[in-house]
């Protein structure tokens, strides 16, 4: 286990470097550098751009160059955010609770929602209710994240005003409110984007579940469960449910970029303070710093989220245990 | 009984020899819900192809951009009009058009790069592989949408043609593994050593005996890599950074209403449903493939 542990770290430390060489392909090879308007600008003269170029280490050999971007990036320097005037670590670290807790909400709520609806088509496989849930699993399955975002806050701020349209808390009441009055404000707000991206995200969990469920009904210990006279409420619940749990958690890292993306627009359409929302507001204000900032944090999420369900695979497969 | 046996091998090598996607088509169109996924798919390109003739106004056209903007739908206007007072319908029908053409053309690039690079990786073996395998994890790593933000930010205002190009340089990555799978397996199958005992060069072996392999897969990620193509050109143009603003996509048009969605909520619901609708029959389609080529 401690081997394995060490083996997949290495390949996530690989993994990173090589998005980072990706991430400064993108940087160089973008027309322009990061003052291009000034050096454009007839009013500054060529000894200033010069001083410029040399002072930030654009005159340097390109290898020199990403030695250095490198090396800033290990000590967690992602560069100025242009339109927050702060560093882009601090902008997106700031916000990462807030996508964390997004994002972690809607997981463990798709899976436990995908997961009941796959045993009850799986119960009544064949029936008008299974063909009617993988329906509606597709149906939501294929829908941009943008827009069911857009209609369930079309729906249920505008057309059916339950909830607040966006942010994280009240902007006005939330500062006069008792501990308890903020705790049900922040729920109040969190509800709809979490709900949103949970929905996205169970049928997912939904489709691919029904499909393990159905792979184990055949094996031979379901066959000698039913010869036992088990009923097969019982069957499912405690030999099929068990085994098709495995390949479930493979998904929670195989699903983790779709769930980050679909993190983004939610973040945006509700305007939830999130790492989604201030890269996707540095696209229209052209803040490069923090949109590359964005991809190299989204991407170590994802080799981290990836990684971590493999070490669950590990420890919960009782055959890979001992290894 | 012996006898069975063989006739049965001769009469599957009496049939006509059939390519595995005409075979595959064959084969889903007896299911039910393909039969009404291909119908559904067929209309919107129908539609889409023909879209001169089907859309009642010109997409682009802004008749009277005071009297007749933000129009909610009525019977002159089914889908109603955007703040520019062109109507939704005709930019829904030349969407259709735009976002399927995009799809199109964007999995044919990722479906060259991810075979040739799969093909080349699994072919070669060795350190290639483990150094080409390795860049492949790091790219599957990066989230597709973000990648793709971080490389429009950069090159702003480009052609659709430079859009449909980077939406196919970041689709190919899923495939190229299954790809480096295929060709890992058969490399030593039986009919590769027969071909290389008879003085075949690699190339013919590549293209005359692995690749009619991999056709299967290659079809199957071509279904849904169009599906997924079409749900990224709209988020991202919904972002303001896919197909540049006049031409009507999908997720243009969706973006037009963006400032203003509760009162122009007909700008978000109509191009959304036909995304949706598009999308499911395609995952519909390549599901059923999927499970016909694996069942085979």
């Amino acid at each position: 286990m401690l081997r394995y542990l060490a083996q997949r770290l290495g390949q996530a430390a690989v993994i990173v470097a090589i998005v980072a060489a990706i991430t400064f392909a993108l940087i160089h090879l973008a027309p322009g550098d990061p003052f291009s308007d000034m050096m454009d600008n007839p009013n500054v003269n060529e000894s200033v751009r010069q001083t410029l170029r040399a002072q930030y280490g654009f005159d340097r050999p390109l290898p020199e160059q990403f030695v250095r971007y490198v090396n800033s990036l290990a000590h967690g320097q992602l560069g100025w955010s242009i339109s927050n005037q702060r560093p882009v670590l601090e902008v997106l670290g700031s916000a990462l609770p807030n996508t964390l807790l997004l994002m972690g909400v809607a997981l463990v709520g798709s899976f436990t929602l995908g997961i009941l609806i796959a045993l009850i088509q799986v119960a009544r496989r064949g029936s008008i209710i299974d063909y009617t849930l993988s329906g509606i699993s597709l149906f939501f399955f294929s829908m941009p994240d943008f827009w069911l975002a857009i209609l369930t806050l079309l729906t249920f701020t505008y057309w059916l005003p339950v909830f607040p349209v966006g942010g994280a808390v009240d902007p006005v009441m939330h500062e006069y409110m008792g501990l308890g009055g903020r705790f049900i404000d922040r729920l109040w707000h969190l509800a709809l984007p979490a709900l949103t991206l949970m929905l996205l995200a169970s049928a997912v969990v939904a489709r691919y579940q029904r499909a393990a469920l159905l792979d184990v009904l055949p094996a031979d210990y379901i066959r000698t469960a039913r010869l036992k006279g088990l009923t097969e409420r019982e069957i499912l619940r405690r030999h099929a449910l068990r085994n098709a749990l495995l390949p479930i958690i493979s998904l929670v890292g195989l699903s983790f970029p779709a769930l980050l993306t679909g993190a983004f627009f939610v973040e945006k359409i509700f305007a939830w303070p999130g790492m989604g929302l201030a890269v996707m507001s540095a696209i229209g204000t052209r803040d490069y710093p923090l949109v590359v900032g964005g991809v190299i944090i989204g991407s170590i999420m994802v080799t981290f989220g990836s990684l971590l369900s493999d070490l669950l695979y590990a420890w919960a497969d009782p055959r890979l245990r001992s290894h | 009984m012996p006898g069975q046996i063989q006739d049965s091998a001769a009469t599957r090598l009496a049939r006509p020899r059939e390519s595995p996607l005409a075979l595959g088509v064959r084969r889903i169109l007896r299911r039910p819900s393909s039969r009404v996924a291909f119908f559904v798919l067929g209309v919107i390109v129908l539609v889409g192809l023909l879209a001169p003739l089907v859309a009642p106004y010109n997409p682009s056209a802004q008749p009277d951009i005071v009297g007749l903007k933000d129009l909610p739908p009525s019977l002159a206007h089914p889908f109603g009009t955007d703040p520019y007072s062109r109507d939704v319908l005709s930019r829904v029908i030349y969407g259709a058009r735009l976002s399927l053409m995009i799809g199109v053309l964007a999995t044919i690039v990722s479906l060259t790069v991810g075979v040739a690079y799969g093909a080349i990786s699994g072919y070669a073996g060795g350190f290639l592989d483990a150094v080409m395998m390795r860049v492949l994890d790091a790219f599957l790593s990066i989230p597709r949408l973000l990648l793709l933000i971080g490389v429009l930010v950069a090159w702003p205002n480009l052609s659709i043609g430079a859009l449909v190009v980077f939406l196919g340089l970041t689709g190919w990555f899923g495939l190229s593994r299954i790809v480096r799978g295929q060709v890992l397996a058969l490399k030593h199958a039986e009919f590769v050593t027969a071909a290389q005992a008879l003085g075949a060069s690699r190339r013919r072996i590549l293209w005359r005996h692995l690749l009619p392999n991999l056709v299967s897969p290659i079809v199957v990620a071509a279904t849904l890599g169009v599906a997924h193509v079409i749900v990224l050109e709209a988020g991202l143009s919904y972002l303001g950074i896919g197909v540049p603003k006049p031409l009507a996509s999908w997720g243009n048009i969706i973006q037009d209403g963006a400032d203003q969605v509760a009162t122009l909520w007909w700008m978000s619901l109509f191009p959304g449903l036909f995304m949706v609708l598009t999308v499911m029959t395609l995952n519909v389609l390549g599901e059923a493939l999927r499970d016909t080529y694996e069942r085979r």
